[in-house]
Order: C-alpha cells, then sequence, then structure tokens
C-alpha cells in the first residue's frame, strides 16, 4: 500500500458520504438516537448502582458485648471478628461513646439523657463492616457465636430483602443495556448493508479490475468510521448537555438527590459511545461488505 | 499464454458449461470464440480471469496455474487482463477520464502519472476530446472506447472481450473492430467472444467454435459457421 492509494481511499470515502448524503445522514442519524439511549441508559444505570453501593454501605453490624468482659477478651474478640477475611473493618464504641451518640441524636432535647450520666445503661460494642454487603448475613452469625458477644444486630430481614433487590436492579440494568448495544449495532449494520448494496455493482467492477479486497473494503470502512464518529460526537453532545442540566435542575428542586457528578465517570461513558459508535461502523462495514467480495 | 488440460466444470445447480477442454493459445495471438449461447464462452472466460474454479482440470494464465493459486495472487493476475465488456460495465457516476484512471488507482499509480497516461490513452482509442463527459452523455461506441481504454491502461498481456460489438450498429462495430486489430499489432494478445459472423469471416483469424462445452472447431484463418 502506498500514499497513492491511502489517499485515493480518503478521497473515495468522502465522495461516497457526499454522493450518498440521503444515507449518510439517515445513518448518522440512527447511530445518533441509538447511543443516545444507549449513553442514557448508562447514566442511568450507574446512578442506580452508586444508589444502591449507598444503600448497601449503610448496613452494618453492630455486635454488643457482655457486661463483664475486660479489656483484654475484647481484644481477643476484635481480633478474632478481624481474622474473617469478609470483614473489612471493626470499630470500637464504648458505652461512653455510644450515650454521647444518643445525646447528639437528640439534638436540642439531650437534656432527657442527662440521668442516664450516672449509671450508663447501655454496653460496649463493636460496629463491624463487611466488604460485600451480601456478606452480613453470614458474617453476623459468627460474631454472635464468640464468647463474650451477648447480641448482633443488623437488620436482620430487612437487609436480606434489600439485598436481592439490588441484586436483581444489576441484573436488569446488565440486560438492558446488552440488548441496547445489540440493537443499536444490528441497527447500524443494516444502513450500511444498504449503502453497500446500493453500489454492489462498482464493487463487481473494481474487483474485475484486479482490485485487492483491502482497496475494495478500505474506503467503506473508512466510510463506517466517520458515521460512527459524527453519530457518537452528536449523541455525546446531547447525553452531556442533557446530563449537565439534570444534575443543576435537580440541585435546586430535590437537593437530596445525589446524581453520579465525577466528571472521570462522565467521561468514561462519553468515551465508550463514541468509541462503540466508530466500532459499530468499522464492523457494519467489515461484515456487510463479505458477501460482494466474493468475485 | 493461456492453456487448459483437461477443463471440466459443472456449476452448483448440476449445469455441465464445460466438458473435458484442452486448449492452447499463444502470446500475440488474436482468437475468436464463437459457438450458440450456453455453449460454454463465458465459463471459458471466468475460468481464465478465475470468476470460477474448474471441477476438474488445471488452467495456466502467463505461466502460472489458476487453480492453485493464493487468493491473495488473484487480483495481480487480473491486472495482466484487460476486460471488455458488451455491457461496458462502467461507473456511471465517474466520468470516461476518471473511469480509466480508476483502473490505474487500483494498482497504485501517482496522480502525476495518471494525468499523463490517461490523456494518451483516451487519445488511443478516439476520445481525445471527450474524457470529461459521463457515460450516459456518451454513445454506445464511445462508451466501449472507454470500456477499451480501462482494459489497456494497464498495459496487460492479454485482452478479453465478451462480445463487444453486441450492442453496437455494424459501422460502429468495425471502428472497435480496428481498435481491437491496432491492440493486437502492438502485440497483446485477444480473445473475443462474438456472435457476429462477419466479423469474424472478414478478419481471418483463429476460431475456436464451442458446442456443448467442447471445442468442436479450431482453425487458423477460420470462419464463422453454425454448428450442430
Amino acid at each position: 500500500m502506498n500514499f497513492n492509494t491511502i489517499k485515493y481511499f480518503f478521497r473515495e470515502a468522502f465522495n461516497s458520504l457526499v454522493r450518498n448524503s440521503w444515507l449518510s445522514i439517515s445513518s448518522v442519524g440512527i447511530v445518533t438516537v441509538s447511543l443516545i439511549i444507549l449513553g442514557a441508559s448508562l447514566l442511568l444505570v450507574v446512578n442506580v448502582e452508586k444508589l444502591a453501593k449507598s444503600v448497601e454501605s449503610s448496613v452494618e453490624i453492630t455486635a454488643f458485648l457482655e457486661e463483664n468482659v475486660g479489656r483484654v477478651d475484647r481484644d481477643k474478640i476484635e481480633e478474632q471478628i478481624k481474622s474473617n477475611p469478609e470483614v473489612d473493618t471493626v470499630e470500637f464504641v464504648s458505652r461512653e461513646q455510644a450515650l454521647q451518640e444518643m445525646k447528639e441524636g437528640f439534638g436540642d432535647r439531650a437534656d432527657i439523657l442527662e440521668s442516664l450520666e450516672e449509671s450508663n445503661p447501655l454496653p460496649d460494642a463493636f460496629r463491624v463492616k463487611t466488604k460485600q454487603a451480601s456478606a452480613v448475613p453470614a458474617t453476623a452469625k459468627k460474631i454472635e457465636g464468640l464468647a463474650g458477644v451477648e447480641q448482633v444486630r443488623y437488620g436482620q430481614g430487612v437487609v436480606e430483602k434489600l439485598l436481592s433487590v439490588t441484586r436483581w436492579v444489576r441484573y436488569a440494568s446488565l440486560a438492558t443495556l446488552t440488548l441496547l448495544t445489540l440493537s443499536a449495532g444490528f441497527l447500524i449494520a443494516t444502513t450500511i448493508r444498504m449503502s453497500v448494496f446500493a453500489r454492489r455493482r462498482e464493487i463487481g467492477i473494481m474487483k474485475i479490475l484486479g482490485a485487492t479486497n483491502w482497496f475494495v473494503r478500505f474506503p467503506f470502512i473508512l466510510e463506517g468510521i466517520v458515521l460512527g464518529l459524527t453519530g457518537g460526537l452528536l449523541a455525546i453532545l446531547v447525553v452531556d448537555l442533557g446530563y449537565l442540566s439534570l444534575i443543576n435542575k435537580l440541585k435546586i428542586s430535590l437537593p437530596f438527590i445525589q446524581l453520579v457528578n465525577e466528571p472521570r465517570i462522565i467521561l468514561y461513558i462519553l468515551g465508550s459511545m463514541m468509541g462503540l459508535g466508530v466500532l459499530i461502523g468499522a464492523l457494519g462495514s467489515w461484515f456487510s461488505l463479505r458477501k460482494f467480495l466474493r468475485v | 499464454m493461456i492453456q487448459f488440460y483437461n477443463v471440466s466444470k459443472v456449476y452448483d445447480n448440476g449445469v455441465k458449461a464445460v466438458s473435458d477442454l484442452t486448449l492452447h493459445i499463444k502470446k500475440g495471438e488474436f482468437v475468436f470464440l464463437v459457438g450458440p449461447s450456453g455453449a460454454g464462452k463465458s465459463t471459458l472466460i471466468k475460468l481464465i480471469f478465475r470468476e470460477e474454479l474448474p471441477t476438474r482440470g488445471q488452467v495456466m494464465f502467463n505461466g502460472k496455474n489458476t487453480v492453485r493459486m493464493k487468493a491473495r495472487e488473484v487480483p495481480h493476475m487480473r491486472r495482466k487482463i484487460g476486460m471488455v465488456f458488451q455491457d461496458f460495465r462502467l461507473l456511471s457516476q465517474k466520468t470516461a477520464a476518471e473511469n480509466v484512471a480508476f483502473a490505474l488507482e487500483i494498482t497504485g499509480t501517482s496522480g502525476k502519472e495518471i494525468k499523463r497516461i490517461v490523456p494518451e490513452v483516451l487519445e488511443q482509442v478516439g476520445l481525445k476530446d471527450k474524457g470529461n463527459l459521463l457515460p450516459s452523455q456518451m454513445s454506445g461506441g464511445e462508451q466501449q472506447r472507454v470500456c477499451i481504454a480501462r482494459a489497456i491502461v494497464n498495459n496487460p498481456l492479454l485482452i478479453i472481450a465478451d462480445e463487444p460489438t453486441g450492442n453496437l450498429d455494424p459501422d460502429t462495430s468495425w471502428e472497435i473492430m480496428k481498435l481491437f486489430q491496432d491492440i493486437n499489432r502492438r502485440g497483446t494478445t485477444i480473445l473475443m467472444a462474438t456472435h457476429d459472423s462477419e466479423i469474424v469471416n472478414t478478419m481471418k483469424k483463429r476460431v475456436i467454435a464451442l458446442s456443448n462445452g467442447c471445442v468442436v472447431r479450431d482453425e487458423e484463418s477460420g470462419v464463422y459457421r453454425c454448428e450442430l
């Protein structure tokens, strides 16, 4: 392949885009719409995931200790809890600390608890967080079996339900994304197939003149990439602007809803939309051409 | 230049197009291929061009066995063959000059070279001032000249013409035949399938007659005759 041929590829791809401008515009439109839907769903999934994570991470185990547990036994229990690989953090909460936190919870009316200062009824406790929220019930059971632990609380029943909800939300969003990617791929491949079909005579002539398969293929693939790139850019523009304005609107009207806002994640999503557009364009051309190259 | 050794071709649908055909064509020859429709002329051409592979037998072109040839060698072999068709097969959205230039672009010729060669070749086929016309703006004879220009622009060893005068009136046909004769005089081998008895009888060239996929007659300075 030499420079003349490369020049030819770019000129040919450009000419074809202009010559079939209607088909080009509709292809770009299809890519754009598909990628907008895909990008919007990706953002939705990311936000659902964030919500699920934050709900899950608030799940913790509180292990109340028996009253007569001394300092040495306490350290031993802590050691034992930590030896479980599922456990992420263990925090000791002394009875004084627990009372203090309780007071803070009452705010202005903390004076109600003043009478408890002299004979604090609260037990010492460990607050345990697991690495995976799904490990909470099993871990709690293990901790309960330790000597010196009186009672374990983690919101039994509620946690199990919550975990199964977040698991299903994850499956559903994964399935939706897969289906959307596939449908966008098929739609774009069909459009490119139409453009290839419209030019099958030309491809036949090229093969008769001794063109190599790559020589025939390359302008089409370049064309597909340009279509995918343009569609991807348009979709990014729409999704990005739409999402940013949504974030701003929510900040004012519903401040307690926190959307994913890290630029890294948003860039990642937009980048993958772009990459997918280009990939679909190139692959679509490749597969649509295969049949017509067999001369 | 072209050798067929016991070549048979049966298509997937069971049609026997060529059966046990052996023939040789030497460099520089001018050969007419005659015979009724369905005699196997087109299949013979496709076998040389490696558009089809034989069911049995071997086909040689320019010292190479086209049957055993690797797929990526095929384009390079085809560049040594110029094809001329009854229906011209020009790119309708490209001008005459662009159609000829296209064959050069495929071989990676530089733009400068293309600008030099294309007018020369167009002049050779008598289309000096028509390079900027689209095929739709040209007569049948002119379109066939563009097709011939495209076929010879890469200096092929062989020109295969499949009924090149089939769509042309007698006067125009003769002009086209003169072009082929010129090209042949410069040393290019020509294989022409035709139904035009007047041309075959007047030109007095080698005639290979096919019928039911077999060679029924092969003679120097032959004539067109209806075999049965």
